[in-house]
């Protein structure tokens, strides 16, 4: 793809995409880096992530607290970014490993990572389908 | 309601704990899964669930989250301690919040609880005297 070069509607990205599209530092992963993720989330305001995402989407996040996990885990968010590189607290990556979120950390700003996981086709919440709801036992 | 519920259990929330916030959700949901209730329904149940175990932990002394099961509908309800509201009306618009800094650091406090219950539910009834305590009754059908 060029640079500059809008690919909007790819169905799915796997994580590993992600990683290397902004450039980010794995913390935890529960299993590789092969899931995909439908579409993301750029937000810090959890009542918004629970009223507006959808299932199967990636949370791109500068909130560093445990309910960043519990929110993820009542919306079926699929995997964590935290953005800014801001790291999360310890209590908040531990709980992200019992329920077994993938978590990423990322020195760009919101702005930049939603800008070029957009560019590189990922839709937003408003975009894209409902995903498929598979049971993923968390 | 119909039916004698298949299943009900009853769980206590802690107010201004916040370390244990949303436990009482993620239980909700691990036995919404194990009683193989769609995946759907599920998400729907424990965003509601987790709005108002959040309000019992923000503006109560405790509460008890009450979940009911029967074989056409689930229903949330909770009861709490505390400071109560007094404008259910005005609490029910989206972006009315009374919410402290602090629920506004932990990325709450943008006055979408109730609403978010509302839109997640069929059913959605709330009774409260002002410093006495809140109740919600939630609905959220199967099919």
């Amino acid at each position: 793809m060029n640079e500059g070069q809008v690919r909007i509607g790819v169905i799915g990205m796997t994580l590993e995409e992600v990683k290397e599209i902004l450039n980010a530092q794995v913390i935890f992963a529960p299993q590789d880096l092969k899931m995909e993720v439908k579409m993301a989330c750029g937000c810090d305001l959890m009542s918004d992530v629970l009223a507006f995402t959808k299932e199967d989407s990636l949370l791109l996040t500068g909130l560093t607290n445990l309910q960043v996990v519990r929110t993820a885990e009542m919306a079926n968010i699929k995997a964590l970014v935290f953005v800014r590189g801001k790291e999360p607290d310890r209590e908040t990556i531990a709980l992200a490993m019992e329920k077994k979120f993938p978590v990423m950390l990322t020195d760009l700003p919101m702005y930049e990572a939603c800008g070029r996981l957009y560019q590189h086709g990922l839709p937003g919440c408003s975009e894209a389908e409902e995903g498929s709801s598979l049971a993923d036992g968390r | 309601m119909g039916a004698e519920p298949c299943f009900q259990e009853a769980f206590s929330i802690s107010g201004g704990d916040f370390t244990n916030a949303g436990e009482v959700s993620s239980r909700v949901k691990k036995i919404l899964q194990e009683l193989g209730v769609d995946n759907k329904i599920i998400r729907r149940v424990t965003i509601a669930t987790y709005e108002a175990e959040m309000n019992v932990v923000w503006y109560a002394r405790k509460g008890t989250l009450t979940l009911s099961v029967t074989p056409d509908l689930l229903r949330i309800s909770v009861q709490d301690e505390g400071e109560g509201i007094a404008d259910i009306e005005l609490a029910m618009r989206e972006g009315y919040s009374t919410a402290s800094p602090e629920i506004r650091e932990m990325g709450f406090g943008a006055g979408m609880g109730l609403p978010n219950i509302k839109k997640n539910s069929d059913e959605f009834h709330v009774s409260s005297v002002v410093g006495q305590g809140t109740n919600l009754d939630i609905v959220i059908r199967r099919q």
